[in-house]
């Protein structure tokens, strides 16, 4: 499955609990678009974490033309939850291709409320990561409790789910059947569309008879004994 | 049962509710603030009790109240809370309280770095406030160590009537691993019948003191406090020797280096190099005879020891315990900065050169 089916509107606003992926997904996606001939802005608006965050991949984003904006560049790990004048770039230039990395939680997701009415202007998709894996979000009550949580706190509407269900090295295909079954239950309750399966590439052939497509990632945010 | 996908500071919070913790008393600061996250909303669903403190000298001082009253409690902080965590940590070993410390170690001195660090060596092993005194202090290098580790603390804590601490450097408090939920076997524990919870008919009134006007009593409760220390030093060392058998290079780490050196050990091998990794998992009581030992093994030819500390603290423990019997040299990173696989790989080579 290639990135722009992924992303079928100018904007893609990645959320969801935190720990489910969100900037795995993010990083692989922004780099598939841009692999893929677009135009890339990615922004890491990640306020809640202090580690492990896109703005670590900055490099390697630049290297593939993406520009990368972070919510606090001057001084990254100053802890303070500064948000970016640049964000109104992506939320104003038409002719790029937008990914929005978010902090995990509603908590996570507050930084996206003060812009609700610019990004409602545009062509966006706010995107649930879903991880069955993660205990907070295993059943289909709590990841939609979680959901709902996150549209009432940015006042934004969820378009797709993404299943990124995974277990670091040790992830399975079977893993990401159980993520699939998990999603296709939350997307049965809500409406809400699965929009693919995150997988390694090694697990894509594998996973090809679910009955919607797999986003094939590399690892990107790795750990520094890997 | 099945595996579940944890970060290391919520994991950390959901084993002490599993081990039976009665009360939380924090205050928040990076890169552990997960852990009262995850209490303050998991603690009361359990009938258990959280408090955000005003500051962490009053959250060290309501776990010694907490403990007084027997209650199992726990703390958790970075590098400048446990700072100011210190003269409480002295009163509560002073008064032979139980409880669990949780030090998610930042980048120091001073406010440092919110990155990861583990420069609060010295701190945590010699004893940190005033006075004669030492704490347990458990050094977990993945998640599920951490998490096994945390039952033990508490029972530990328990045992010997005295604070553990739980040393782990910010990148296992952020980082996600895999874990699994496992039985770990409960000790036999005493009563606490020391406990201040009302006199209920006993002959005597406990007291819960660190204050001695008389100094040949302070002197004889100094004496019973050394003996404590003497019998937590003989039974409760844990260390690790990874492919130690045949090794050339022993490299000796803690926490998250650990974790690189078991990388490098995997590079060095497959040039040829036959390294080895010694890991205390208790900092004190320090693995002092275990790593003797292997130092003395003919195939050792050198020690590194790898910290995230600018000139290194433990390795003063790892000279003692060497005794000169082969070279100790050091690389380390400070302030925030993850010493690499590469890295660790080229001073270790340089390591065993300068002794050849």
């Amino acid at each position: 499955m290639n990135a722009d089916a992924v992303c079928t509107h100018r904007i893609s606003i990645i959320t969801g609990h935190y720990g489910t992926g969100k900037t795995e997904f993010s990083v692989n996606l922004a780099l598939q678009l841009a692999a893929e001939g677009h135009q890339v802005m990615m922004a890491d608006l990640d306020i809640v974490n202090p580690y492990f965050r896109s703005r670590e991949r900055k490099a390697q984003l630049q290297n593939a033309g993406i520009r990368l904006i972070s919510s606090s560049q001057a001084c990254s790990d100053a802890d303070v939850p500064a948000l970016p004048a640049e964000l109104l770039t992506i939320l104003q230039n038409r002719d790029l291709i937008g990914v929005l990395d978010i902090g995990g939680d509603p908590v996570g997701a507050r930084v996206l409320a003060r812009f609700r009415d610019k990004i409602t202007a545009e062509d966006y998709q706010l995107i649930y990561v879903l991880n069955a894996n993660r205990p907070e979000v295993r059943t289909p009550e709590r990841a939609i409790q979680y959901l709902r949580a996150i549209e009432l706190t940015t006042g934004l509407t969820c378009t797709g789910i993404v299943n990124n269900t995974h277990l670091c090295g040790e992830t399975t295909p079977e893993e990401i059947r159980k993520g699939a079954a998990l999603a296709d239950q939350v997307s049965r309750e809500t409406g809400i569309p699965v929009l693919c399966h995150v997988a390694e590439t090694r697990f894509a052939e594998a996973l090809s008879d679910l009955p919607e497509p797999v986003f094939p990632i590399t690892i990107q945010m790795k750990k520094p004994w890997e | 049962m099945a595996k579940e996908l944890w970060k290391g500071n919520e994991a950390i919070a959901e084993a002490a509710i599993r081990a039976g913790c009665d009360c939380f008393f924090g205050y928040p600061i990076t890169p552990q603030s997960e852990v009262p996250e995850y209490l303050s909303l998991h603690m009361p669903q359990h009938g258990k009790v959280f408090v955000q403190a005003e500051s962490e000298v009053a959250a060290i001082n309501m776990v010694y109240g907490a403990a007084a009253s027997g209650m199992r409690a726990m703390t958790s902080s970075s590098s400048p809370g446990i700072s100011l965590k210190q003269e409480g940590i002295s009163y509560l070993t002073a008064s032979e309280l139980p409880c669990v410390i949780v030090n998610c170690m930042r980048g120091g001195p001073g406010l440092g770095t919110i990155q990861p660090g583990q420069s609060d060596y010295y701190q945590a092993t010699r004893g940190g406030g005033n006075g004669d005194y030492r704490t347990i202090c458990l050094a977990p290098c993945n998640i599920q160590e951490a998490v096994d580790l945390m039952q033990e603390a508490f029972d530990i804590a328990d045992t010997y009537r005295n604070p553990v601490m739980v040393l782990m450097d910010g990148l296992t408090g952020q980082m996600m691993e895999p874990i699994e939920w496992r039985e770990i076997p409960k000790r036999e524990l005493p009563a606490k019948d020391w406990a201040t919870t009302g006199k209920h008919g006993r002959d005597h009134t406990n007291f819960i003191n660190s204050l001695y006007m008389v100094p040949e009593e302070c002197d004889a409760h100094n004496a019973h406090l050394l003996e404590k220390c003497a019998l937590m030093a003989e039974k409760e060392v844990r260390c690790e020797a990874v492919k130690c058998d045949d090794a050339e290079i022993v490299i000796t780490a803690y926490g998250t280096p650990a974790r690189i050196a078991l990388t490098a050990l995997d590079v060095l091998r497959a040039e040829g190099v036959k390294a080895g990794l010694f890991r205390p998992i208790t900092l004190w009581p320090f693995p002092e005879k275990e790593l003797h030992t292997l130092a003395g093994q003919d195939s050792v030819k050198a020690v590194l020891d790898v910290e995230m500390s600018a000139g290194g603290q433990m390795i003063d423990d790892i000279r003692l315990a060497v005794l000169g019997q082969k070279p100790v040299s050091y690389y380390g990173r400070a302030g925030g900065v993850i010493p690499t696989v590469e890295e660790i790989v080229e001073a270790a080579k340089k390591a065993l050169k300068e002794a050849e």
